[in-house]
């Protein structure tokens, strides 16, 4: 209280006089009620929305047969990073120019210095111990990708079920503009296909049309969709969309979330209470997603640790890999939170989210 | 958003200020620390390149001032080539001589194109002009939607039709044209720069409105990448200026140095929250200020001026000065403060907070205790608490729904503003508080009013007093 009081005073010292009456703006994340289901007395705000298509009436899907290969898509954003590594591989012997020559393809990548240091320093001790040659510079670029592909090593990429009776609920959580409602929107279309029932919980009720947006996809799948009004409480539209899904029998909620700053304390608490009613009964929370954006530079491992532990990030969707050779960022987290890599979009079309490959992941890195 | 980057040059410095002299091993190793904070603050590589041979060249030759110590002097020579990275002056828009203005606005997908639209137009329209909005975003569902619900929640029309994103452009014109606005905004799809196709068909939509201005969106958060992206969107485009968005995250943000110096053009507006109002022009002496740690006091202000009910605050800091200040105008105030946004992000903004109270998390809640606390007050009890007792305490406890031990500690921190306040009151006057409600103050003058109110402990300037 007392820095709040300080403010108040400080900014009326700062402005001797204002100019404008900004009209007042739509307020967000105001006070939480307590954790739980949306109280009674409130008016209800959520409000079960069908779409017209039923969920046996199965639509045409776009899928195409075969699925995109990362490094072509890659292909036309990598021609860079390629250039360092060919420079390398083209070396008579390893010296300190080769380092650095690594070490700024590493940075270029996103891959950030802390975990560049780390990884080229295990280079070093291998040719100071005599694993690895000193005039054999392909044989590090190898031994360079081995180490990064290893970090990958033990995760579970694939996307956990609930073994019980009720809905599977995955959470998707992520900063603004990364690409939640789209990766929900290409989830659905695939769970559709392989034939589960499924339920998308439009808990982004701050960004203007965020719901309209993930109404769109709703219909393009054929999946059934709960939304509320805007402004509506987020865990409100999530647990009714939870009570939709058990009582029509539908096995998977895809819940999105409005994006957020993981500074905003505010938001992050409200994210908070979004998790805990997300797992209540009869939903079983088996995945949380933090959707990332991979141009996204260091701020990536950031976002990760807040999140994480503000609601326990199971699982990475790294979004938009087609546009950007890099993605690197995901290196830092993987090293520094130890979070599994899921799903990887490397394209607009819904077929172009695919499973994470580490070793398709780094080999399309260098080239 | 550049406080990490600022914390990490405290921390170089810190060490560098218990030295007596720079030699070749120190400004190397300065040097280095430099380079790995630029490159953890995702400026380019390339960039940082440079920066660190100007900052080299500077430190290591012969430009040695003799009242400044070596650490001040890197901190100045850091500062300097900050500020001419980040380009020289602010973007002035001129407007065009045969109305509509037209402004273009691209980036890749979720950058923030069709929020920084609305803010834009809104920002526009606080300039005294008649923005007109054009969705031609037709390829991500809803993002016309999303435009409509914020071009009514700010009161500019916008338009657009399910054809094509050329069409939608010129008929948008038009429209706005046969309306008489004079600012014309087009918000338009997402696209990655390597996708010839859609960098082809933004290319048309520029063609088809001749903007006067084409603005390149970028988030505050993206790596290396940027410069990369910025370059195929200046070459397909030729950009005229940056907007940053998502400034109010703690991103580093050193994207915004790498683009301003790829494309060579400044970055206009800063987009610092999620409410419209959230929207500023960009200073590049206040953004190096604060890389540095010294706060932007200017934009609070400018900030404030624009939120900010000129009578109202100029009333309570007569009264302030007076010692007459009393709930009623604190809790004005305090709506007043609420309407700026989150509290963590003010206080980033003061100069001087030390690093701990920067970080330290203001609870917005609290602003909502203290508003209930007074609205449970009569007014009586608001223009004189003391004659709150224990029983009158207990009902506003009940009524605000809080506890009489917080119902105390506002009372008795209000009271000690209020001692502290009468002290310092006369000196406020002196340093140029003696114009309350002069709306066109000089910003020189407000500053110094500043810190003439003691808000700073300590005055973190770069002046030798460091």
């Amino acid at each position: 209280m007392t820095l709040v009081i300080v403010l108040v005073v400080a900014v009326v010292l700062a402005v001797s006089g204002g100019l404008v009456v900004g009209t007042r703006s739509r307020r967000r994340g105001a006070a939480l009620p307590e954790d739980g289901a949306p109280h009674p007395g409130a008016p209800q705000p959520t409000v079960p929305v069908t779409t017209a298509a039923e969920t046996e009436t199965s639509p045409t899907l776009e899928v195409e047969a075969g699925r995109p290969v990362l490094r072509d898509r890659l292909g036309r954003a990598r021609g860079l990073l390629a250039g360092y590594f060919d420079q390398v591989r083209g070396r008579k012997a390893i010296d300190e120019a080769t380092f650095e020559e690594l070490e700024e393809a590493l940075i270029l990548a996103d891959v950030g210095v802390t975990t560049t240091t780390r990884v080229l320093g295990d280079i070093r001790d291998k040719l100071r111990s005599g694993v690895l040659s000193a005039t054999d510079p392909p044989a590090l670029l190898q031994a360079l990708q081995d180490d990064l592909i290893s970090m990958f090593e033990g995760d579970v990429e694939s996307l956990a079920y609930a073994d019980g009776d009720g809905p599977t609920v995955w959470l998707f959580v992520g900063v603004n503009g990364v690409g939640k409602t789209t990766t929900i929107g290409k989830l659905a279309l695939r769970e559709m296909q392989s034939g589960r029932g499924v339920v998308l919980a439009a808990g982004d009720t701050f960004r203007a049309a965020a719901g309209e947006q993930l109404e769109s996809w709703a219909e393009r799948a054929g999946a059934r969709i709960v939304r509320g009004s805007d402004g509506a409480d987020p865990s409100s539209v999530i647990f009714d969309a939870v009570q939709h899904a058990a009582s029509r029998g539908a096995g998977l909620v895809l819940a999105d979330t409005a994006g957020r700053l993981h500074t905003k304390v505010n938001l992050m608490d409200e994210l908070r209470k979004v998790r805990r009613v997300a797992e209540r009964p009869p939903g079983q929370l088996t995945e949380v997603l933090l959707v990332l954006d991979a141009t996204t530079g260091q701020n990536g491992v950031v976002q990760a640790r807040q999140f994480t532990e503000a609601v326990g990030v199971t699982g990475i969707v790294l979004t938009k890999l087609d546009g950007t050779a890099k993605g690197g960022v995901v290196l830092a987290i993987r090293s520094e939170l130890g979070l599994p890599i899921k799903l990887v979009g490397v394209g607009e079309a819904p077929a172009d989210l695919v499973p994470f490959d580490p070793v398709e992941f780094v080999s399309a890195l260098f080239g | 958003m550049f406080d990490t980057l600022t914390d990490r040059f405290d921390a170089i410095f810190t060490r560098l200020r218990g030295r007596g002299r720079l030699g070749d091993a120190e400004v190397a190793e300065v040097l280095r620390e430099i380079r790995v904070a630029l490159l953890e603050a995702d400026v380019n590589l390339a960039v940082v390149r440079a920066l660190i041979e100007a900052i080299r060249v500077r430190c290591t030759g012969a430009e040695l001032a003799k009242h400044l110590t070596p650490a001040q002097q890197v901190i100045k020579v850091v500062n300097e080539e900050l500020t001419a990275t980040l380009g020289g002056e602010a973007l002035k828009i001129s407007y065009a001589s045969k109305p509509p203005t037209v402004v273009l606005l691209a980036g890749l997908q979720g950058s923030g194109k069709t929020t920084a639209s609305a803010k834009l137009a809104r920002w526009f329209r606080q300039q005294g002009r008649h923005p007109y909005l054009i969705g031609a975003d037709l390829q991500r569902p809803a993002a016309v939607e999303q435009l409509r619900v914020l071009g009514a929640e700010i009161g500019v029309g916008v338009y657009s039709e399910p054809t094509d994103p050329v069409s939608v452009a010129r008929g948008g014109l038009a429209e706005a044209q046969r309306l008489g606005r004079d600012v014309v905004i087009v918000d338009t799809a997402g696209r990655l720069a390597i996708d010839r196709e859609l960098m082809d068909e933004v290319r048309r939509v520029s063609d088809a409105v001749r903007p006067n201005y084409t603005f390149f969106v970028v988030d505050a958060m993206t790596g290396q990448d940027a410069v990369q992206t910025a370059e195929a969107f200046h070459q397909a485009l030729q950009l005229d200026g940056i907007i940053l968005t998502k400034v109010d995250g703690d991103a580093r943000g050193g994207a915004a140095l790498s683009v301003k110096q790829v494309v060579g053009r400044p970055i206009a507006f800063l987009s610092t929250g999620e409410r419209v109002a959230d929207f500023e022009t960009f200073h590049p002496d206040r953004l190096a200020s604060r890389i540095l740690g010294m706060g932007d006091v200017l934009s609070l202000i400018e900030k404030a001026e624009r939120e900010y009910d000129e009578e109202v605050t100029g009333q309570a800091l007569e009264r302030l000065q007076a010692g007459t200040f009393t709930l009623d105008d604190f809790l004005d105030q305090l709506r007043q403060l609420k309407k700026m946004g989150p509290l963590t992000g003010l206080l980033s903004l003061m100069p001087g907070v030390p690093k701990e109270m920067r970080d330290a998390k203001v609870d917005d809640r609290d602003v909502g205790k203290i508003e209930a606390i007074i609205c449970s007050m009569t007014p009586l009890e608001r223009t004189d608490p003391t004659v709150l007792d224990g029983s009158r305490r207990l009902r506003i406890a009940h009524g605000s729904g809080t506890s009489t031990t917080e119902v105390n500690n506002l009372l008795r921190q209000f009271k000690e503003m209020q001692k502290m306040m009468r002290g310092i009151g006369p000196m406020a006057k002196l340093m140029g508080g003696g114009r309350p409600g002069n709306p066109s103050k000089s910003s020189k003058g407000t500053r110094k009013k500043v810190k003439g109110g003691r808000i700073t402990p300590s005055s973190r300037g770069l002046g030798p007093t460091r």
